[in-house]
């Protein structure tokens, strides 16, 4: 098993461990957390795919999680404001309950 | 041009626009109604003054104000003014009685709600009969005719409330309507052969002689000159507002307006205008081609008319109970007396007779104004009576008034303008018969005032308010009283002319007939010695009337308001037609009208059952087109498009349950998609 194995395998399994989080959590902040494990797992295959590619460029890999970091923390914010919209609105942030947007 | 004949158009301009100040107030300000109107009387009344000093400069005066009043192509419309002796005449006697009798409204309709409105409607007639009198222009004097028509149906109609004043004001537009159709073919009919409208044009004028001759040289059909068919066309229009015989009729309903409105249009002005009229174009009614002999065919046809009308009004009058009726009768009659004179014996005598007429007529119009008022409104003759101890000033003026209008000799107005008609009428060639269908009119106008003021002034009062058991104090206010200053003191000054009037035209001076033909005057002892005869005659025929009045009506003095007439009881049915008016208006009802009517009624059926059933029937097309397209939308194109709409609904709703809301649903849905495409490309991928 190579390095490069090793680390994907790390990174599926954080993938598998948001996914599962976010199926399974009703509390809507947890749900948002899970989607940060998955977006985190994404990023740990970019720069291990950068790291162990042998004619890598000079830091494309770096700069484009960084990018995607700040995205997720742009996004991270988005979500928690609009979780916290939607408690004031309903007195709860159990996505069950909350399904008014069904057409 | 001196200044005033350019100003002249300021004189009706100044009650116009008093009329227009009136009509803009409001009903509350009535306090200006009467200081507005009655100081544009006064004013256009000293102008008038100034105009006719004027024209006491140089015998035969007379000048003319032109203007171009439209322009079509080359052709120019032109209206004017003109100041001649006829026309100051008659500016200052409508400025003068007009203005005695607004100031005798102010008491008379002292209590009417309506008192602006009146002196508005006043003030207008004064603009349109002054406008009337100036104009140079037939149109322009036609105008004025039918504003003057305006004003008189408005005042007629002044109490419209009451539907037989209603009726009688639309009676009188209608009637005089039926003349004026006729005045406005002559003058077109005029304006289509000499080209102009202009009386006096310097020489080019419709009544100077270039156009004078092509007229009389012109014929119509049957040998009838070409100046007599539109004469006779113009005098329609004179017979209709001047109330001659057959189109009278409006004239006695017209009373159903205010005393002071029949004192000024239906007595001293308006209808006068008429003769006016007819004065005025006189050049052109008198004219016979060369070599023509007697009296034109127009001035005959006026004579005859006038004699009728002069004779057969007087009889109506004798058979009339109601006051103002017997006065509007009785100005049918004098009407007809000028227009004798006008056709015998030329503009002065019947402009003579015109201008006493319009002082006394006015003098009696408002007396009986004054008799009215003071009797609580009373109209009906029989329900007078010892009126004379109650009222001693309207008493002693009505007296002027009667003597004046019977023609009692030498003093009075009305004896020397009659006279001079009588005079004319005996010298008229053609026929005896107006003389003696005058002296006959003559005769009863004597009987039927004597008749009248028998009624209203002696005996005893038998107003319907008099019952037996009444305190002093209550017959006091029943019984009748004298008018206020305001209104007894234009009568006496009325009074005052009724009688100094006459001597401007008595045949030992004749001023005013010189005067208005144009011609120095100078004393005439031998006319006057010629018409001794004459006035012995008239005098005759008036003590003749008065004794026979007296003979009838003073010796047996009447007890009581349901008594017979005594002519009644002499010959019920000689005095029955006089009653019923001869049936005029009974026949115009069984003819004209009721042609009229049929003809609506006829007229009606073609609208409603021919000109209706073709709407109808369209209509009918109409709808049933309208009815084939609402099928077609409702059962072809809306249920098309209803099936597809529902098609598209339950696609939405079955593919809307999709659509949980459950967020972790949608997840999960994402979670195996993912899983699918990983196998996807895990086993595709190799290749």
């Amino acid at each position: 098993m190579t390095e490069l194995q090793a680390y994907l395998l790390i990174a599926a399994l954080l993938f598998c461990v948001g996914l599962a989080g976010a199926l399974t959590r009703r509390n809507a902040i947890l749900v948002l957390v899970g989607i940060e494990l998955m977006l985190n797992a994404a990023n740990l295959n970019f720069i291990a795919f950068w790291r162990f590619n042998p004619n890598a460029a000079a830091i494309d890999g770096v700069m484009f999680v960084i990018f995607s970091i700040a995205i997720a923390a742009a996004e991270a914010a988005v979500g928690l404001a609009l979780i916290i919209a939607i408690y004031r609105h309903y007195k709860t942030s159990n996505v069950d309950e909350v399904k008014e947007l069904k057409g | 041009m001196s200044l005033i004949v350019q100003h002249l158009w300021l004189i009706p301009a100044l009650p116009l626009l008093a009329a227009g100040l009136l009509a803009i107030q409001r009903k509350e300000e009535r306090i200006h109604a009467a200081p507005i109107a009655i100081g544009a009387m006064a004013i256009a009344f000293l102008l008038s003054l100034i105009a006719l000093a004027e024209t006491l400069g140089q015998p035969g005066y007379r000048e003319a104000f032109n203007f171009n009043w439209l322009s079509l192509g080359d052709t120019h419309l032109q209206l004017g003014w003109v100041l001649d002796p006829l026309t100051a005449a008659m500016l200052v006697m409508v400025t003068f009685v007009g203005g005695l009798i607004f100031i005798f409204s102010i008491g008379y309709m002292a209590h009417d709600e309506n008192y602006l409105r009146f002196f508005c409607f006043l003030s207008l007639f004064a603009a349109a009969m002054l406008g009337l009198i100036i104009a140079n222009n037939l149109l322009l004097l036609f105008m004025c005719w039918e504003l003057v028509g305006l004003a008189s149906y408005l005042l007629i109609g002044f109490w419209f409330h009451k539907p037989s004043a209603a009726a009688a004001a639309k009676k009188a537009f209608m009637t005089t309507r039926i003349g004026d159709i006729g005045f406005l073919l002559g003058m077109v009919w005029l304006y289509a052969d000499t080209g102009t409208l202009l009386f006096y044009d310097g020489g080019n004028g419709c009544l100077e002689q270039s156009a004078l001759t092509r007229l009389v040289t012109g014929t119509v059909g049957a040998g009838m000159l070409l100046s007599t068919a539109i004469s006779l066309l113009i005098f329609c229009g004179a017979v209709g507002k001047s109330g001659q015989f057959p189109l009278h009729v409006w004239l006695p309903d017209a009373m159903e307006g205010p005393t002071p409105v029949s004192a000024l249009i239906h007595a001293a002005t308006m209808v006068a205008a008429g003769v006016f009229l007819m004065a005025r174009i006189h050049p052109l009614l008198e004219i016979q081609p060369l070599g023509g002999e007697g009296v034109s065919t127009a001035l005959q046809v006026i004579t005859w008319i006038g004699a009728i009308t002069a004779l057969f009004a007087a009889l109506i009058a004798v058979g009339q109970y109601d006051i103002k009726r017997i006065l509007a009768y009785s100005t049918v009659s004098q009407l007809g007396f000028m227009f004798i004179g006008l056709g015998t014996g030329g503009v002065a005598v019947a402009m003579f007779h015109l201008l006493t007429h319009a002082f006394f007529k006015a003098l009696l119009f408002l007396g009986s104004g004054s008799i009215i008022h003071g009797c609580h409104e009373e109209q009906d003759i029989r329900k007078m009576g010892g009126v004379a101890k109650f009222m001693p000033v309207t008493f002693a003026c009505y007296t002027i008034g009667m003597l004046a209008l019977a023609g009692f000799p030498l003093v009075f107005s009305g004896f020397w303008s009659k006279d001079e008609i009588l005079h004319s009428a005996w010298a008229f060639g053609p026929s005896k018969w107006p003389f003696l269908m005058g002296v006959a009119g003559a005769f009863l106008t004597a009987f039927y005032m004597t008749r009248q003021m028998f009624y209203v002034f002696s005996g005893e009062y038998r107003g319907a308010h008099h019952t037996k058991h009444e305190s002093p104090a209550e017959a006091q206010a029943h019984d009748p009283h004298e008018s206020p200053p305001v209104m007894t003191r234009p009568l006496i000054i009325l009074a005052g002319f009724a009688i100094v009037l006459g001597f401007f035209g008595t045949p030992l001076y004749p001023w005013l007939q010189s005067w208005l033909e144009g011609r120095a005057a100078h004393f005439g002892f031998h006319e006057f010695t010629h018409a001794i005869p004459m006035m012995l005659l008239s005098a005759v025929i008036v003590f003749g009337g008065v004794i026979a009045g007296w003979w009838y009506y003073g010796l047996i003095s009447h007890q009581r308001a349901d008594e017979p007439d005594p002519l009644e009881r002499k010959n019920a049915e000689v005095f029955g037609w006089a009653k019923a008016r001869f049936f005029i208006d009974e026949l115009y009802e069984l003819s004209v009208i009721k042609w009229a009517g049929d003809f609506a009624r006829f007229a009606e059926w073609l609208d409603q059952r021919v000109l209706g059933g073709v709407v109808y029937f369209t209509g009918l097309i109409t709808t049933g087109f309208a009815w084939a397209a609402r099928m077609a939308d409702e059962y072809l194109v809306n249920l098309g498009f209803d099936l597809g709409c529902r098609g598209l609904k339950q696609g939405g709703g079955k593919l809307g349950g999709w659509q949980s809301g459950q967020v972790q649903s949608y997840l999960r849905v994402f979670g195996v998609a993912l899983v699918v495409v990983v196998l996807v490309l895990a086993w595709g991928g190799g290749r």
